[in-house]
């Protein structure tokens, strides 16, 4: 065995291997949309300080879609109850900060651990079964969840909601301001390092078998891919992105109503994601900015039927298809449709041969 | 010497069908072993018995002498144990690069590593790029798997039971659906691989068969017919009758 492969190494040109070794470099690369993007998200501290609260609401549900990313666009997994990590981690950080210790980004870690532990232990009734199984689990894990923290009152304030949340300054440093500055800077940097963990994460072997399990699971585990594992390993990282999502809320808004738990913060980061696109992590964030502002905007326009026209948003997308919305840009015409695709597409790094 | 792949009164029973009925196999390291049998004759349950993605009722699987009957599918990979399916399982949306890539990293134990891009672990890229080149898909590896031509998606197929350096390959029908001017290429690769691999055949091409294979177990209604050298199961009246009859 060892022999003939070793042939074959010497067989193949050394161009060949170069020329692999680039096109997974160019799989990992950053993109032009992608540094846009963050460039903007940055800028908009300065440019946009009257926006401050909208723009940390974006954030956070940008990073909870991020999280939902992780395994419904990369590992397939579908779910209705990825709420109950980000309310899990509202309220850690809630009843952390106001009992224990009202520094926030210390408040991360234990929301983190916390929603990462419930994740784990959760995983393992994802990974049997068919969607409706998953949906219908993952529902009911949320749905008991709310009732939980419903029936703990003294703990976490019932249907009151959880009051006199202290939150300290970041890292002892940085005071929350009544504009929402410092709330914003700091869920971006947040949602930016996350962001950067994830990408590292779905760029490595470990996300290339995350798409395959996804791909097909058939041939995953025939290639030795051990599915359960993985699933495992993915869903906990996401409940822990989610419950992060969660602390933010709670940080930056000094309160913990139990709508963190409602059914609609699962259906609504669904719908994000949807909006935005599954499987490359952006969705999220392009889905929380069109999501968020469509809202707003509807709700100014038709302030009792904004969810209306949300739910029509929604029937259409299913109905004509994401990648037919996605492929609005094939009616531009080809010369500016190719121009488009090389500036949303240009990288760094390496170029291949033909390519400008 | 232990056999490479051996069962012994393996049962599966689906209700009441008996699809393997004690079957007791054995196949010799390094053999070209071809499983034949009409349709319905449990040809693809035994292979699938063999694999894991099925469990017994009773009887159990043996690799290189170990027991393997209790292991999931994945597992039986790792200890050597690879396969290709009559219609192609691939990974659609990958490039013939990524899915070999995907193979290697999981042989090599770096499947769950979350922190360096595949790039970075140069050994793996270069014995994927060597996998394509022996592979004859090079010149495609960057493009989408959906996208290729059905001969070129069936070496890929074989590339990629190859990539976890099977000792025990089973190939379920290799050449089926592939057009005639490609298919030689694939029989080539077929042909080539490497003596200590052992091979075992599920064809319903009676010239590969006999072209390819040095041992013949015929199957039917799940059960173990009769096996042997090829000479002696092709001048076997009453495999002509049950089997090759249907061809001649």
């Amino acid at each position: 065995m060892s022999t003939m492969s070793e042939n074959a190494g010497k067989v193949s040109a050394p161009v060949t291997e170069s020329v692999a070794a680039t096109q997974l470099r160019r799989l990992s690369a950053w993109r032009a949309f992608e540094i846009v993007l963050w460039v903007a998200a940055f800028a908009a501290i300065f440019l946009l300080p009257s926006h401050m609260l909208v723009l940390t609401e974006i954030a956070i549900v940008a990073l909870f879609a991020i999280s939902l990313d992780l395994i419904l666009g990369y590992a397939g997994i579908v779910s209705l109850g990825h709420g109950a990590f980000f309310g899990l981690g509202a309220y850690a950080a809630g009843i952390f900060a106001k009992h224990i210790y009202a520094e926030p980004v210390t408040g991360l870690f234990v929301a983190a651990a916390a929603s990462g532990i419930f994740g784990f232990a959760t995983s393992f009734l994802v990974l049997r079964g068919s969607d409706l199984t998953r949906l219908m689990t993952t529902l009911g894990i949320a749905l008991m969840l709310a009732e939980v923290a419903n029936q703990m009152a003294w703990l976490t304030g019932g249907a009151d909601g959880l009051s006199g949340v202290m939150v300290g300054p970041i890292l002892g440093l940085f005071e929350f301001d009544l504009w929402g500055k410092t709330g914003y800077i700091y869920c971006l940097f947040v949602l930016f390092i996350l962001t950067c963990l994830a990408r590292r994460l779905v760029n490595a072997p470990f996300g290339l078998s995350l798409k395959a399990i996804k791909g097909n699971p058939v041939r995953a585990a025939m290639v030795g891919v051990p599915s359960r594992r993985r699933i495992v390993a993915i869903y906990t990282v996401a409940a822990v992105y989610a419950g992060i999502a969660g602390a933010l809320l709670t940080h930056t808004t000094s309160f913990v109503s139990i709508d963190v738990l409602a059914f609609h913060r699962s259906a609504d980061v669904l719908l994000v994601l949807v909006l935005g696109g599954v499987g490359y992590l952006y969705g999220g964030i392009i889905g929380a900015i069109v999501f968020t502002l469509l809202r707003d905007w509807l709700s100014v326009i038709t302030p009792q039927y904004w969810m209306f026209w949300i739910g029509l948003v929604l029937v259409i997308i299913v109905v004509v298809g994401r990648e037919n919305l996605g492929r609005w840009h094939t009616f531009l015409p080809n010369s500016l449709q190719e121009r488009l695709a090389r500036v949303v597409n240009w990288r760094l790094g390496m170029k291949l041969r033909g390519e400008q | 010497m232990t056999a490479a792949l051996e069962t012994r009164h393996l049962v599966k029973r689906f209700g009441g069908f008996l699809a393997a009925d004690d079957v007791s196999l054995s196949v010799e390291q390094g053999a070209r072993h071809a499983l034949i049998g009409p349709n319905g004759a449990g040809k693809t349950t035994l292979i699938n018995l063999f694999t894991g993605a099925l469990k017994p009722t009773s009887g159990s699987v043996l690799l290189d002498g170990e027991d393997i009957t209790g292991l999931p599918v994945e597992q039986r990979v790792k200890r050597g144990l690879a396969r290709t399916f009559q219609v192609n399982q691939l990974f659609r949306e990958f490039t013939p690069l990524e899915s070999v890539v995907l193979a290697v990293n999981e042989r090599k134990e770096l499947g769950g590593s979350a922190w360096r891009p595949l790039v970075a672990h140069g050994e793996a890229v270069d014995e994927a790029a060597a996998l394509l080149e022996r592979f004859k898909l090079s010149d495609v590896m960057d493009e989408r798997t959906s996208m290729l031509p059905y001969g070129r998606q069936r070496l890929l197929e074989i590339a990629l039971a190859f990539a976890s350096k099977p000792r025990v390959l089973l190939l379920d029908e290799p050449a089926a659906g592939v057009p005639e001017d490609e298919r030689h290429e694939v029989l080539n690769i077929v042909r080539d691989l490497p003596e200590d691999v052992t091979v075992i055949l599920i064809e319903h091409d009676m010239e590969l068969v006999f072209s390819f294979a040095d041992r013949i177990s015929v199957l039917v209604s799940g059960a173990l017919f009769t096996e042997g050298t090829v000479t002696k199961v092709s001048a076997d009246p009453r495999v002509k009758a049950i089997y090759l009859g249907e061809d001649a």
